[in-house]
């Protein structure tokens, strides 16, 4: 694999001697989890701790027509089963709507069910008991009897007059509803030469984490205070959520985040099984434990992308895009998930398809619609992979209609680089996207030319390769308009405070997260540099409600971005107040001195004058020496939020390479390339994984990744061996290239790069799947892309 | 997903597990590598009363060959198999169809005595039995019992073992010199089991086939060694032969559906198998490619 880049255009305050910005550093975390000294909440005991088990419904939709749990209360080590109604005296519902998704409805939803479930996998009681495996056999004992309800399941049979409205309050099954419509679409496609039409078909997939959801609630009735350890993506919504539904301040929820093991947007909910932790350990007063296991995990852990997307789009015989129109439908589960509503994901697809393009023809509806199954949400790239599937594939279709190029329709049809600032003709607007740039550099990284030879002469000897490329557009660094003007209150600013200690080392507390993406060491980097100071003085605290600044976390790739800009400013502060206390010891002025290499250096000559350590301790031990007047503040604290844009647009495209085997419908990748634009690369290592990565799942969700239902809503693949990530064995190599715009919104240019891989891979493989079926007269817009799909439009079974 | 509660010895000796098995008949299982029996255990799908653990009976591992006999104790694990010189030598199918099993970290846990025993129709190694003509030795509180692997598979997880016996080898007749073999699974991913699987064993003479037999898996609720065989052997093999073959093939299987196959699926992947095995075994590329119809 190689990594190919450019060097980042270096900034004011990071472009000092000894910068670790744009450097692969080792991440400072990385001794602690190699030795097994991380703490996951799994690792965490509690004198006292108990473990919660939940029954949960074995159907798709029923009334409680009884709880029978006598028996079960019996059983050895059993401490409490709890109803649902029984925890609502604890914990109050929530309905999960925004303000600004207009028309969005949901109804009240319990932290365990009430009367009535809704989804295979809703809880219907908790068990807890001394320990996980005497809950589950207690769980056994515990009898519920279930009238069963029809179970609403198509969602393109939802919003019929015959099909059951599943809460009776909201009149029908429609959650939501978007309709757009930009520029002159009719008079577009009557202008166009050639007008194509398909479905994109999605398969309701989910973010399996290495780790599951865990929680460890300990409400500690002396203080009136309870103490959650989570692994979550953004502790302070935790706090905020927790305390307004078990009705306490804000200042009465600790949230503990210590080592997270996955989250991709599945740890940034909050989930009722959560909610109902927290009430037992209020209601038992004591600390109780729930880790989802695998099937639960499957069952509970919010879904994605089950999508059906109608598109429409118009070209001229030159290439030119006239116009697209989409009709996108999804099937949400039967409750909006709370608090960031499982809305978005609809609205960013009408946001996005079409982003990359110049055309300001657009016309999109999408609906909600509410079902009988698992609950969907945010998930990695929210809305991204199925907005570039429906758009790339177009494109794509269209090309092949006029017998274009993929690459020479893109060249001809993709925003110019030097139109900057310009909007969307969904009205995003765009600070300063390189699709050309991008595009450029992957058709030669990729040789396209020659893998296009290679291509032709194998399909002599009967095999069949495929090329598929698709541009997309990412949503990163959002400001308050993602969440904040909605009434929600999640942080979209953070927060961070460096000091410098007593001898010289600095402590930096940030309110962006780590689960595995390199917060950490990103932040260290930022302080080092900033400040002056190596990386190995740094030490980064996060993941505390109590010992952070407030802020959002990490998600929707903020966290380098917004947190890492929070973290330059509040180090700036920090070196100009050492630098003002260096000028009074050495009688010099701020402007004649720098800090290098862990000491305060003559500007003119780089001689060192005063170790931050001998600063440090005359601050702290003798100020007594100082100058009358001065007083050092070796402390500093500051928070960033975008202002200017609502979010920082980055891009990028993607390819992929691979050979379709016609007799038995396997694909296999033969290799895959990513160009893509986060502005300044504070760690190129980093940078280059979360593209890996990101890739990697959108790649299962191409080929392996789906959420089996029947048609009675039973979940049919909830584990391991039948919902199939994706593994390393069928990954191709992934060479990753990058094109620089920094941001102006920030100093440190950084705009986000957790969500750009997934955003593109599974349209890349899709489009090179159709190109190796070209001659066999069959398109495929439906993923996963399974042997058993390929066979059948194959017309080979 | 914690097992509900039971008892657990470690035997002893074969004498020792077969005492507890009598006491207990169904309400034991014996647990050789674990890995598929904890998983089910953990899903709660089975809940034994007794674990009888014979991961200490030595003398139930390891490969030996004796004249034309290699015999395999139940203990041998995946991992033993694929690394032994007698097993390379003697019976190379089964190094390529152990390759195929799962991973390592399973390999050095996972037995052929536990693969047998638990007669997953999808599993390698039944299949190789029928195709290598394996005799199964049990022994159980009336001595020892050798059995056919043609009858030992009887249904989905299901063998002619009583709960009261022990599986304790595998007898193989060594690979003649002359023969040859194919070896290929269809599976999603890499270790995952098999979409539809082939164990072949032939000898050729002047371009066609002396003797062949077809171990097909993951195409019913048992391991099927195909009758349709005979129809390659001793002709001169033409498109038109193999797809009569793969017809009559057609007649034999009885697939199941589950996550990753329909039946219709897998009837057309075991045809292709077919071809690509014959193709590739007589060296003859015009027939492998395209499934006969
Ligand atoms: C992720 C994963 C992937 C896998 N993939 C594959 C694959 O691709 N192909 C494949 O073939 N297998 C696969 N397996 C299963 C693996 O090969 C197991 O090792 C094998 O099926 C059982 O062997 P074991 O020694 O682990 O048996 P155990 O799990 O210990 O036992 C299995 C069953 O056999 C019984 N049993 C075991 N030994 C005896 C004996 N000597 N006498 C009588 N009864 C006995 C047990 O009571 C139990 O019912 C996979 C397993 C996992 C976890």
């Amino acid at each position: 694999m190689t990594s190919e880049r450019e060097n980042p255009q270096t900034l004011s305050a990071l472009d000092r001697p000894n910068s670790y910005i744009g450097k692969t550093v080792p991440r400072p975390n990385l001794d602690r989890l190699m030795q097994g000294r991380g703490l996951y909440v799994s690792d965490i005991e509690l004198p006292r701790m108990a473990h919660a088990v939940f029954l949960r419904s074995p159907h798709a939709h029923a009334r409680i027509v009884g709880i029978e749990t006598s028996a079960a209360k019996q059983m050895p080590g059993v401490i409490a089963v709890v109803s649902g109604r029984e925890l609502s005296t604890v914990v109050t519902p929530w309905v999960g709507v925004l303000s600004h998704l207009k028309g969005l409805k949901s109804a009240p939803q319990s932290a365990i069910a009430v009367d009535r479930v809704c989804w295979q996998g809703e809880a219907v009681a908790a068990v807890v008991a001394a320990s996980r495996a005497q809950a589950e056999d207690a769980a056994e004992h515990v009898l519920v009897k279930y009238e069963e309800l029809h179970a609403v399941t198509d969602m393109r049979t939802a919003l019929d007059p015959a099909t059951p409205v599943i809460h009776a309050s909201l009149g029908d099954n429609l959650a939501f509803e978007r309709i757009h419509d930009a520029g002159a679409v009719d008079l577009a496609f009557a202008e166009s030469d050639e007008v194509v039409e398909a479905e994109f078909v999605f398969g309701r997939h989910t973010g399996v984490t290495l780790e599951p959801r865990a929680v460890v609630a300990d409400w500690n009735a002396a203080e009136a205070r309870l103490t959650i350890y989570q692994g979550t993506q953004a502790p302070h919504m935790v706090q905020n959520i927790a305390a307004l539904h078990l009705c306490l301040k804000e200042s009465q929820v600790r949230v503990v985040c210590k080592d997270v093991g996955g989250s991709f947007g599945i740890k940034v909910h909050i989930y009722a099984d959560e909610m109902a932790t927290y009430a037992l350990s209020k209601l038992l007063r004591r600390p109780v434990k729930f880790v989802a296991d695998r099937v639960e995990s499957f069952n509970t852990d919010i879904h994605a992308r089950d999508h059906r997307c109608k598109g429409k789009i118009g070209v001229k015989r030159d290439g030119t895009i006239m116009a697209f129109e989409i009709d996108d439908l999804t099937g949400i589960g039967p409750y909006s998930m709370y608090p960031r509503t499982s809305a978005i994901e609809a609205n960013q697809v009408v946001n996005l398809v079409g982003g990359p393009y110049v055309t300001g023809n657009y016309r999109a509806r999408a609906r909600v619609v509410f079902q009988n199954k698992n609950v969907m949400c945010q998930y990695r790239a929210v809305g991204h992979p199925i907005a570039c599937s429906v758009t790339e594939g177009l494109v794509d279709l269209a090309a092949m209609k006029i017998a274009m190029d993929p690459v020479e329709i893109r060249r001809r049809n993709l925003i110019a680089d030097d139109a900057y600032p310009c909007a969307s003709p969904s009205g995003l607007r765009f600070e300063r996207l390189s699709h050309h740039a991008a595009l450029a550099k992957l058709v030669q990284m990729m040789d396209y030319d020659a893998l296009r030879a290679e291509q032709a002469a194998l399909r002599v000897k009967n095999i069949h390769r495929g090329i598929g490329i698709a541009s997309f557009i990412e949503v990163t660094n959002p400001s308050a308009a993602f969440y904040g003007v909605g009434g929600a209150k999640i942080s979209s600013q953070d927060g961070v405070a460096v000091r410098l200690d007593a001898q010289g080392s600095v402590i930096c507390q940030t309110s962006i997260t780590e689960q595995g993406q390199g917060s950490e060491s990103l932040t260290a980097q930022i302080v080092g540099s900033v400040l002056g100071v190596s990386m190995d003085r740094v030490r980064v605290m996060l993941g505390d409600t109590d010992n952070t600044p407030y802020g959002g976390g990490t998600w929707a790739s903020r966290g380098a971005g917004i947190g890492g800009e929070a973290a330059l400013q509040a180090t700036k502060v920090l070196r100009k107040n050492v630098l003002d206390v260096a000028s009074a010891i050495l009688q010099s002025v701020p402007g004649e001195l720098d800090i290098v290499n862990n000491a305060v250096v003559n500007v003119v000559d780089g001689a060192p004058r005063i170790d931050l350590s001998e600063l440090a301790r005359i601050v702290y031990f003798r100020p007594d020496t100082l100058p009358p007047g001065v007083q050092p503040e070796l402390m500093a604290t500051r928070h960033f939020v975008p202002r200017e844009y609502p979010f920082a647009f980055t891009n990028g495209v993607q390819a992929s390479w691979l050979e379709l085997d016609l007799d038995t419908g396997f694909v296999k990748l033969l290799k895959h390339w990513v160009v893509e634009d986060c502005g300044t690369i504070i760690n190129p290592q980093l940078v280059d994984e979360q593209i890996r990565g990101g890739v990697v799942q959108g790649l299962g969700a191409a080929l392996f990744e789906k959420c089996v239902y029947d048609e009675r809503g039973q979940l049919t693949n909830a584990n391991m061996a039948d919902y199939l990530v994706p593994m390393s064995g069928e990954m191709p190599d992934i060479d990753v290239g990058h094109v620089v715009s920094p941001t102006l919104e920030s100093e440190l240019g950084a705009k986000g790069a957790g969500e750009a891989g997934t955003a593109g891979a599974a349209a890349a493989v899709t489009n090179a799947v159709n190109d190796a079926l070209r001659p066999f007269g069959t398109i495929i817009t439906e993923i996963p892309l399974t042997p058993q799909v390929i066979l059948t439009a194959l017309r080979r079974i | 997903m914690k097992a509900s509660a039971f008892a657990y010895a470690r035997a002893t000796s074969v004498a020792n597990a077969l005492e507890m098995l009598t006491t207990y008949g169904e309400r034991a299982k014996v647990l050789s590598g674990g890995q598929s029996l904890l998983p089910a255990m953990n899903l709660r799908l089975v809940a034994p009363e007794l674990i009888v653990d014979i991961g200490e009976l030595t003398e139930l591992r390891g490969v030996a060959v004796k004249g034309e006999v290699l015999t395999i104790g139940a203990l041998t694990r995946h991992a033993d198999l694929l690394k032994s010189r007698e097993v390379a030598a003697h019976a190379p199918l089964l190094k390529d169809a152990v390759a195929h099993i799962a991973h390592p970290a399973i390999r050095n846990r996972g037995t052929i005595g536990g693969s047998l025993a638990h007669a997953d129709p999808a599993s390698e190694l039944p299949a190789c039995m029928l195709t290598l003509g394996a005799t199964i030795i049990a022994r159980g509180p009336g001595g020892e019992r050798r059995i056919a692997a043609n009858e030992f598979f009887v249904g989905i997880y299901e063998t002619a073992l009583t709960p009261q016996e022990l599986l304790v080898a595998v007898e193989l007749p060594v690979t003649p010199k002359n023969s040859t073999h194919f070896f290929h699974e269809f599976a999603r991913r890499h270790g995952d089991y098999a979409i539809v699987g082939l164990a072949a064993q032939a000898s050729i003479r002047d371009g066609r086939f002396a003797d062949l037999r077809l171990g097909f898996f993951a195409v019913g609720d048992r391991p099927l060694l195909a009758e349709s065989a005979s129809k390659l052997v001793d002709v001169a093999i033409t498109p038109a032969v193999l797809i009569e073959a793969a017809s009559a093939l057609d007649d034999e299987l009885d697939p199941l559906e589950d996550q990753q196959a329909t039946p219709a699926m897998r009837r057309h992947l075991a045809k292709v198998l077919l071809a690509r095995c014959v193709s590739l075994l007589l060296a003859r590329p015009d027939l492998g490619a395209g499934a006969p119809a």
